[in-house]
């Protein structure tokens, strides 16, 4: 969509947001992005989506300049993702937002100098091979009656807080994530997430790339749902340049996007069930993997990151054996999918380990901004295939899956309907792609015009956006994607205080985050 | 006795590449000379080291994923000896670098890598971990882990299929298969470097006003 963003200032921002979020029920914050406007100065730009009508709406909001620094108030008590999202924005652009409790770099060492999506940043040549320097204290930034900024020290942690560092190689955290985990015996009081382990700077890289060579990482960002992270920034720009799609282009990419559906979903529930320690189910899951990555492979040449959409289309057309085998794969999968209930989800250590273990409320996970299959078992319906269809999602039958018991048990049962559900759509149209391009020619040099746009795919975790700032140049001025794990993992405190330590496994698990899709 | 060429069960040795480094290593201990005894049992000990080479779970992005592939049932590496990933790098023989190194991340692997116990192999899977791969201009990466660790194999491919995965493993079974093990071992760190990790760790900037046993009861 195109963004019209209403333009705040200090004088109204706080009175104005408290509005959008409790009158007009703007209760779901998509993402914070941070942006260097260049003349302008340094500001946000916030989209908000009011979960019951599904409107969404977008802010921009320029930093007040107070001596050196930039701020902003903080929105972190209206929505509840806006802690860690305000931490990213801090990171990378140096705005500090006024109350936020705990205003500290949360991808970059503590001790990294310079804020990268600046403009006039400069890298520096180099690295420290010393630990990063942990502090006990964080910082709280106010205006003080002098008008000038102040800083007020939040205590971290207490002399007596036993603190325990799960991470960063860890076989169980799907990446490399630090948790720090205060603990109270086996029971857990707070956890600290730390990311950035992988951070790649791609935000950064993007900026000073044509388009079509920022389609090449996207692939690598959330490597399970590749099809889908290619499809929010080609869905993107085409939006943004009104690209007419032909129907072929749709139906293939939409086949695509369920085929990586399947393959995530059914790699989610073997990483499951390692996490958890019965390993044998890892090799079923991923025995039935490869077949659907035979049928992917067979067109697209690659088994994980497949570099298939492109802007206008898609790289080559399918395969002619493709119509044939993806119909025997459904054939396949049909009776699969019982054999993992039977194998793994209707065990009773599972059920033992996982009902009842990381509830989240409703409220909780629309305020957290918890999308995916973990948002609907907490029977939020936030599918961005219902909600805002693209491709061919708005002519097909299936069900939304959604359960209401909120906890780890419902997201697992969840997914294992989606590959159902999936199976499903691809049936309504593997038979019935029309003759076609396969590739809208387009320009040599691609240019998207002026303007704000941000588009959303649903991808295996949850709702992918991608936001594209673009002056009408050649490579973008600022391209953000909104990753679907860091809402889970800012959830995760508020869901694992006082369950034990083996529960955080669990949640996690249960919860299906990537990293390099939240650190990117 | 002549130390004898490394033999990979089924493929000739002809086909692999890179023979000339493993025949480099051979000629150096011909030239200092092989014992009988030592170098049979250098044999048997290296035919047992190389078939079951253990390594760490360790996986950053992209390229982990494959590497799971190459453990489940479809490529299986455990048919080479590589039966079970260790956890913990003190139990592990091999550190397969699975994925790109971020300037945070750095630290934390060389730490792992000194964990280990010798004698402890390399190898940089995947484009990110031989050079940055496609993340080169990117002001967090390390470009190649040679940087901080020294490697023995290297594997490209983004991700590389598990073909090639296994085939680098086979190398890495091939390079092991001719290393010297008695009689003046294969070291990573040199004589000084051990001298200097045996030293004892000694606190001096202790303040004056520290009192060890505050705080605690008398029994």
């Amino acid at each position: 969509m195109k963004l019209e963003n209403i333009v705040l200032t200090n004088a109204n921002f706080e009175q104005q947001m408290q509005e959008l979020r409790t009158k007009k029920n703007f209760d779901y914050l998509v993402t914070i992005v941070g942006e260097d406007f260049g003349e302008e100065g340094l500001g946000c730009i916030y989209i908000l989506e009011n979960t019951a009508t599904n409107e969404r709406t977008s802010v921009k909001m320029i930093a007040d300049k107070v001596g050196n620094d930039f701020v902003i108030p903080t929105v972190c008590t209206l929505w509840k993702d806006a802690n860690l999202l305000e931490r990213e924005v801090f990171d990378f652009l140096g705005i500090k937002f006024l109350g936020h409790p705990d205003m500290r770099r949360l991808y970059l060492r503590s001790d990294f100098a310079g804020y990268p999506l600046r403009k006039d940043f400069k890298a520096q040549e180099g690295y420290s091979m010393d630990d990063e320097p942990q502090d006990d204290y964080t910082n709280e930034y106010y205006i003080d009656k002098e008008g000038k900024l102040a800083v007020k020290k939040n205590r971290l942690f207490t002399d007596d807080d036993f603190v325990v560092n799960i991470g960063p190689q860890h076989p169980s955290t799907h990446g490399v994530l630090r948790l720090q985990t205060i603990l109270d015996g086996e029971t857990v009081k707070k956890i600290y997430p730390h990311f950035g382990y992988i951070h790649r700077g791609i935000e950064k890289m993007c900026e000073s790339y044509t388009y079509p060579q920022t389609l090449a990482l996207t692939d690598r960002l959330d490597y399970l749902s590749a099809m889908m992270n290619r499809h929010a920034l080609v869905g993107v720009i085409e939006e943004a340049m009104g690209v007419e799609l032909t129907d072929r282009i749709q139906y293939i990419r939409t086949i695509m996007d369920e085929l990586q559906r399947i393959d995530s979903h059914l790699l989610y529930l073997g990483c499951c069930a390692q996490d958890l320690g019965a390993l044998t189910a890892f090799l079923y899951s991923m025995r039935d993997r490869e077949h659907v990555l035979n049928c992917m492979e067979e067109t697209t040449g690659g088994r994980l990151i497949q570099n298939y959409y492109r802007i206008g289309g898609v790289q080559d057309d399918i395969d002619p054996n493709f119509v044939k085998n993806v119909k025997a794969l459904c054939t396949y999968l049909k009776p699969m999918v019982k054999e993992y209930t039977d194998v793994f989800g209707d065990n009773v250590i599972t059920h033992n380990r996982f009902e009842n273990v990381g509830v989240l409320s409703k409220e909780d996970a629309i305020s957290y901004g918890v999308t995916g299959a973990s948002g609907r078992a907490s029977n939020w319906h936030n599918d961005v295939r219902k909600n805002h269809p693209y491709a061919m999602y708005g002519k097909v039958e299936f069900d939304e899956i959604t359960a209401t018991t909120c906890d780890s048990m419902a997201r697992y049962y969840n997914r294992v309907e989606e590959i159902r559900q999936s199976i499903r759509i691809i049936e309504q149209l593997i038979d019935n792609i029309p003759a076609g391009d396969f590739y809208v020619k387009q320009k040599a040099i691609i240019k998207v015009p002026e303007g704000q746009w941000y588009f959303s795919t649903e991808g295996s975790r949850g709702e992918i956006g991608v936001y594209l700032d673009s002056r009408g140049d050649k490579s973008p001025y600022r391209l953000k994607f909104r990753p679907m794990g860091l809402n889970h993992v800012a959830a995760m405190d508020e869901m694992c205080r006082g369950l034990k330590v083996a529960d955080v496994i669990t949640v996690g698990a249960a919860l299906d985050f990537v990293i390099p899709d939240i650190d990117r | 006795m002549e130390v004898k060429k490394p033999v990979i069960k089924s493929i000739p040795y002809a086909e692999f590449k890179d023979n000339e480094t493993l025949e480099k290593i051979v000629e150096e201990l011909h030239e200092g000379g092989v014992n009988v005894v030592c170098g049979s049992l250098d044999q048997l000990i290296n035919w047992g080291r190389s078939n079951s080479l253990w390594s760490l779970t360790f996986a950053t992005s992209c390229c982990g994923i494959e590497f799971m592939a190459v453990g489940c049932a479809r490529y299986d590496f455990a048919r080479f000896g590589f039966e079970v990933t260790r956890n913990s790098p003190r139990q592990a023989d091999l550190i397969m670098c699975a994925g790109t190194i971020t300037h945070k991340m750095a630290p934390v692997m060389k730490r792992l890598y000194d964990e280990m116990a010798e004698p402890k192999y390399v190898i940089a899977v995947g484009g990110c971990a031989i050079s940055g791969g496609p993340f080169k201009s990117s002001y967090h990466v390390v470009k190649g882990i040679e940087e901080i660790v020294p490697v023995d194999v290297f594997i490209p491919g983004c991700p590389p299929r598990p073909e090639a995965i296994m085939y680098g493993m086979m190398q890495l079974q091939r390079k092991v298969k001719v290393e010297k093990f008695l009689g003046g071992r294969n070291h990573k760190m040199t004589a000084e470097e051990r001298r200097q990790a045996m030293e004892p760790i000694v606190v001096r900037n202790v303040p004056e006003d520290f009192d060890p046993k505050e705080g605690l009861k008398e029994d």
